[in-house]
């Protein structure tokens, strides 16, 4: 055999080797959580109320916390992020400007996330409380939008970036508006691409504990508002284990959030397909 | 002769002089092209005869560090006066690539999205454009049973065509061609030679091309760029039978280029 055929051999044996690893692990944690939490789910455990600090009783106000938290997360990061994207793309053009807004998009990125939450408890928490009440999903959103931004305008630009110029061009030379090449032609074709970024934000907001704990505080009665406190089943299954000590429910937990995961995974996939259609 | 000193100038360009950042890519055009007739501008790769055309519907605009000096005049009006309405300039003046770009949907929304952009509805209305626009490229019976595919789906030539309906579906005066063949193989350029010369009925065409032969087919009056400047412009007969100066001469012969 020669040697070059020989290396393809042992490179393609490693390569798949390591791709092998990887799902295996991803597969066997999933497994292994799904199978000492899926024993725990039912009606009772997703509609009730926790009792004993979440020892006995369900997850249902953590469920809520969570999809709360993410909606509003989403509601507000996505204008912002994907019109910021939009602006740095489609409008201005390499400068001190938008140099300067590159570097602090980066720098957000690199700030751990229990700074943003320390942040978010003085400014949101304490220094706003009157308008946010303090604790609350409004201060734990406003938290988790400054953590995602970054992802969220980079991929979103990276996604503009990727349209083809000549179909800008083709678009505005037909004697058509910015905006409306934007409307009809970029978003659509960058959708994919934005979509992305949202879904791994989502992920970001979900796996969040830190930040959350000092923003949303924990509050296990079920939200009303927006304006009270909550908790997410991040933050759920963390205290859960630590101070009740009751790895059965915190299983639970885990497995119900690597589902409901999926579930906003998916939906979101679907509901920013239709806004976009709707909006072009 | 007498027909084509008749014909009224639709642009005319005065001393113009056209700069990216620091480096001067036009350097005093001067030019007058008249209505409905086919306008070529040739010469060798990186003249400056591009540059020139995409100042004629002012899409080098989009280009960061671009300036312009001179005056260029369509129908009498200033382009780059302050008042004009560059969305507007570019209804009135539509232009074909030089690679195909139609928009990754179906051919009926590619023709139909300049008229749909000017605000224009009605099915029936959108109908009677798309299949009008399809016919005058040539395209409506290659396409008419399947005016749902998309776009990106025909061939290369088909899909200069969609772009050239696509540009007439927004009724302009003049259509800027920039090398619209030399991505097509030779069916589809005589195809599309046979179109152009069509269209000179309706709208005045400035065509860039690299390929002499096209030049001498489908236009009739031709300029020479060369380095920014324009060397030779006039009758495209003349030109290339009897060229006054030796650059063009050396350049149509194939000596450079």
């Amino acid at each position: 055999m020669s040697k070059v055929k020989r290396n393809q051999i042992i490179a393609y044996s490693l390569l798949s080797l390591a791709a092998a690893l990887t799902v295996t692990i991803l597969l066997a944690i999933v497994f292994y959580i799904m199978s000492r939490g899926l024993a725990m789910i039912n009606l009772a455990f997703l509609l009730e109320e926790p009792r004993r600090m979440g020892a006995e009783g369900g997850i249902y106000p953590a469920i809520l916390g969570t999809v709360y938290l993410v909606g509003v997360t989403l509601l507000l990061a996505t204008p912002i992020g994907v019109g910021t994207a939009i602006y740095l793309n489609e409008y201005i053009r390499e400068g001190l400007f938008k140099k300067v807004i590159r570097f602090t998009t980066e720098a957000l990125a690199g700030i751990p996330s229990i700074v943003f939450g320390l942040f978010g408890f003085i400014f949101f928490v304490i220094l706003l409380r009157d308008i946010t009440g303090g604790w609350s999903i409004i201060s734990g959103s406003l938290t988790g939008v400054m953590m995602i931004l970054p992802v969220v305008i980079r991929a979103s630009e990276e996604a503009l970036r990727n349209v083809p110029n000549p179909l800008r061009e083709g678009s505005l030379a037909l004697g058509t508006t910015r905006w409306y090449t934007i409307k009809k032609i970029v978003l659509p074709l960058a959708f994919p691409g934005i979509l992305t970024s949202l879904i791994l934000s989502i992920g970001r907001v979900v796996g969040e504990t830190a930040a959350f704990l000092l923003t949303l505080g924990g509050s296990l009665l079920i939200p009303r508002t927006l304006f009270d406190g909550s908790r997410t089943l991040s933050l759920h299954l963390y205290m859960v284990a630590m101070e009740t000590g009751n790895m059965d429910m915190a299983f639970g937990t885990g497995a119900v959030l690597i589902i409901l995961i999926i579930i906003i995974n998916f939906l979101a996939g679907a509901l920013f397909k239709r806004l976009i259609k709707r909006f072009s | 002769m007498t027909e084509q000193t008749n014909k009224s100038i639709k642009i005319e360009v005065n001393q113009l002089d056209f700069f990216y950042d620091q480096k001067q890519a036009l350097n005093k055009i001067s030019l007058e092209i008249p209505e409905q007739e086919v306008f070529a501008l040739i010469g060798p790769s990186g003249c400056g005869k591009s540059t020139f055309l995409r100042t004629l519907n002012r899409l080098n605009d989009l280009i960061h560090k671009t300036s312009l000096k001179g005056k260029i005049k369509i129908d009498g009006d200033d382009i780059y006066h302050s008042s004009i309405d560059v969305v507007q300039l570019r209804k009135s003046v539509g232009m074909v690539f030089q690679k195909p770009n139609p928009f990754p949907f179906s051919i009926y929304d590619n023709v139909a999205y300049g008229p749909r952009a000017n605000g224009i509805k009605k099915r029936e209305q959108l109908n009677a454009i798309v299949e009008k626009c399809l016919r005058q490229a040539a395209l409506w019976d290659e396409v008419k049973d399947r005016l749902d595919d998309s776009g990106t789906s025909l061939s290369g030539g088909q899909q200069q065509r969609l772009c050239i309906a696509r540009v007439m579906a927004v009724e302009p005066d003049i259509i800027l061609m920039d090398e619209p063949t030399s991505a097509l193989d030779p069916l589809a350029t005589l195809k599309v030679e046979e179109l152009i010369h069509e269209l000179k009925q309706n709208y005045t065409i400035v065509i860039v091309t690299h390929n002499m032969e096209q030049a001498a087919r489908v236009s009739d009056k031709t300029a020479f760029f060369l380095d920014g400047v324009v060397v030779e412009v006039g009758e495209t007969d003349q030109i290339f039978t009897n060229p006054k100066m030796k650059e063009t001469e050396d350049y149509i012969t194939g000596k450079f280029g």
